[in-house]
């Protein structure tokens, strides 16, 4: 029902009340009256709470979308232009991959792992094969919008997680071990974690009243970032250096292509932190400033060190360190005010960067897009400042008190010990991604092994793994 | 009947072209090239990552000249592709033994 229809119907029974009380000024036309004026106020509620629904589902879908453009194209410009010419095909697959195949690990299994009722760790059956997921709303995760596109919405998340991981072992993984792996990656790693974060019995989760360690992970700073960051330093660590690293040179193919990609990232963050609202309303908000605030922060952040460092600043680190302030401010877009937001922003420029040009070049491992230098490190950093910085005045997270004031949430606002519990989502974060992605890789290397042969490394992805190229310009 | 070869910065291009056709010269092949000379290359930083490039994009003019032109050419490419830096590139000059058209077999200096 329209708005204005509403407005129409309380006026007029508004007006008739009136009107018959001057007619018949009996007990039966008064019961009449308090009847009709009863069903208009139920009418009232009903559309009020429909339009409430139209509202949420309307930023919810768009959000959604603005996910998907995060990985494609988004993220495959990103790291499309960052590796070389030969390359740029078999990279941009790898995330396109996920949009087909985590999609329908989704629809089969994943969704019902991640958030059906389970125990503290993992999700259960009752939705598999989207079983009961209707089109009406699920009361655990989101009260206004249909469980479909919280499940859609959802879904985009399980997909950039696992394409996040290609930036480490680009150049050099073969497409069917990627497959398989990533596969069985959002499986073992992301839905377990999504769950004890987000799911409604989960040992992390706020949507948990009896969750032991109630950790604030707004949109994903540990079950997003940490976990693709750190398996991706993982994957890097076994899989190995590419031929020639560091020594031979390997430097982005074109810097226009990842210049567009990281600012796609830039906005359709906003649907992925604006959007884990789950509504329309003030938090959403707060998430969208936040975001923003912190990737801007952050490009500065990284852009000043890299000028200090360096003697100039170059446009690939303004684009990395933005994408560093985004995932820093991940888990606290809905728990801080915005300058909170810019402090958290230009830490995490400033982190990221140190994590990129010192400490990889220190230990000498070849992370190629430096998916763990960003992610991993800028991740287990803004999950960290979210139990600093988190405010109950953005969001009474914990409830309130029974003098009715909100309690504390981070320490800032007191409550110290949510540092405790921000580590301890961190830590089962780093422990899961390490466990599960070693295992997995153990397994997908004896099944199909995981490098490609070195001929085929030299020839490049495109045409070994697919058989066409990136650029053909004679043609 | 002589070949010059001149590398030039990309940049020149335009300018020596009009010199040379107002010079008389009336065929030439242009071909992007890399390369170095003494100039050898620069250094570019990708996220920490140094790397030197030597090769450089270039530019290199071919084309095959009746004898009295030479001059004319040479003159006409020195006056328009020179900055008096390091990297303005060179002319190589060599003699042609023979020409010949292959729409109709016609030979020597004429095809030119």
């Amino acid at each position: 029902m329209s708005r204005c229809g509403i407005k129409l119907l309380f006026l007029s029974a508004l007006l008739a009340i009136p009107a018959m009380a001057m007619a018949q000024p009996t007990a039966a036309a008064t019961q009449a009256q308090i009847a009709a004026l009863q069903q208009a106020v139920d009418a009232n509620k009903i559309a009020a709470a429909a339009a409430q629904s139209a509202a949420d589902n309307a930023w919810m879908l768009v959000s959604a979308a603005l996910v998907l453009l995060m990985t494609g194209p988004g993220l495959a410009l990103f790291y499309g232009g960052l590796v070389r010419k030969k390359n740029i095909l078999g990279t941009m697959m790898q995330s396109f991959a996920m949009m087909g195949l985590v999609t329908i690990l989704w629809a089969v299994a994943g969704y019902s792992l991640a958030f059906g009722h389970g125990n503290w760790f993992i999700g259960g059956f009752e939705h598999l094969f989207l079983r009961g997921v209707s089109l009406t709303p699920n009361a655990d995760y989101a009260a206004t919008i249909p469980e479909q596109t919280f499940m859609i919405y959802q879904l985009m998340f399980a997909i950039i997680t696992p394409a996040l991981i290609t930036g480490a072992f680009a150049e050099r993984m073969k497409f069917s071990a990627m497959a398989i792996f990533l596969s069985l990656w959002s499986l073992v790693v992301y839905c377990p974690m999504a769950h004890m974060v987000w799911g409604s019995d989960g040992f992390l989760s706020l949507n948990n009243v009896h969750a032991p360690l109630p950790s604030l992970d707004f949109a994903g700073g540990t079950v997003v970032h940490i976990t693709s960051g750190v398996s991706a330093l993982v994957c890097c660590l076994y899989l190995g250096k590419r031929i020639g690293y560091p020594h031979t040179k390997m430097q982005p193919h074109s810097m226009v292509l990842s210049f567009i990609g990281a600012c796609m990232l830039w906005v359709g963050w906003f649907g992925f932190n604006a959007g884990s609202a789950l509504n329309a309303g003030p938090l959403a908000t707060s998430a969208f400033i936040n975001t923003h605030f912190a990737a801007a922060a952050a490009a500065v952040g990284w852009s000043i060190a890299e000028w200090i460092h360096n003697g100039k600043p170059t446009a690939l680190g303004a684009i990395s360190g933005a994408v560093a302030g985004l995932v820093a401010i991940t888990p606290a877009s809905g728990f801080v005010q915005p300058f909170s937001a810019l402090a958290i922003g230009l830490a995490a420029g400033l982190f990221c960067f140190f994590m990129v040009f010192m400490v990889k070049k220190f230990f000498g491992y070849d992370d190629s897009l430096d998916a763990f230098g960003v992610h991993g490190a800028g991740g287990t950093l803004g999950a960290l400042l979210t139990g600093l910085f988190a405010t109950s005045a953005i969001n009474a997270a914990f409830g309130k008190n029974a003098a009715g004031s909100p309690n504390p949430t981070g320490a800032m606002d007191g409550h110290w010990g949510q540092l405790l519990n921000q580590s301890a989502g961190v830590g089962f974060a780093w422990s899961i991604s390490i466990v599960g992605t070693l295992l997995l890789l153990l397994l997908v290397d004896k099944l199909v092994g995981l490098r490609v042969a070195p001929e085929d490394e030299a020839r490049g992805l495109d045409l070994s793994q697919h058989d066409e190229e990136g650029y053909d310009l004679n043609s | 009947m002589v070949k010059i070869e001149a590398i030039l910065q990309p940049s020149k291009l335009d300018a020596v072209k009009e010199a040379l056709l107002e010079a008389g010269i009336e065929g030439m092949t242009i071909l992007e090239a890399r390369g170095h000379g003494r100039q050898k290359g620069h250094t570019e930083f990708y996220r920490g990552n140094e790397y030197t490039v030597d090769l450089l994009p270039k530019i290199k003019i071919e084309m095959f000249v009746k004898d009295d032109l030479k001059d004319k050419a040479v003159e006409a490419i020195l006056a328009t592709a020179r900055t008096g830096r390091i990297g303005d590139g060179k002319i190589f000059i060599s003699h042609i033994d023979e020409a010949i058209r292959i729409r109709n077999d016609e030979r020597g200096e004429s095809v030119l």
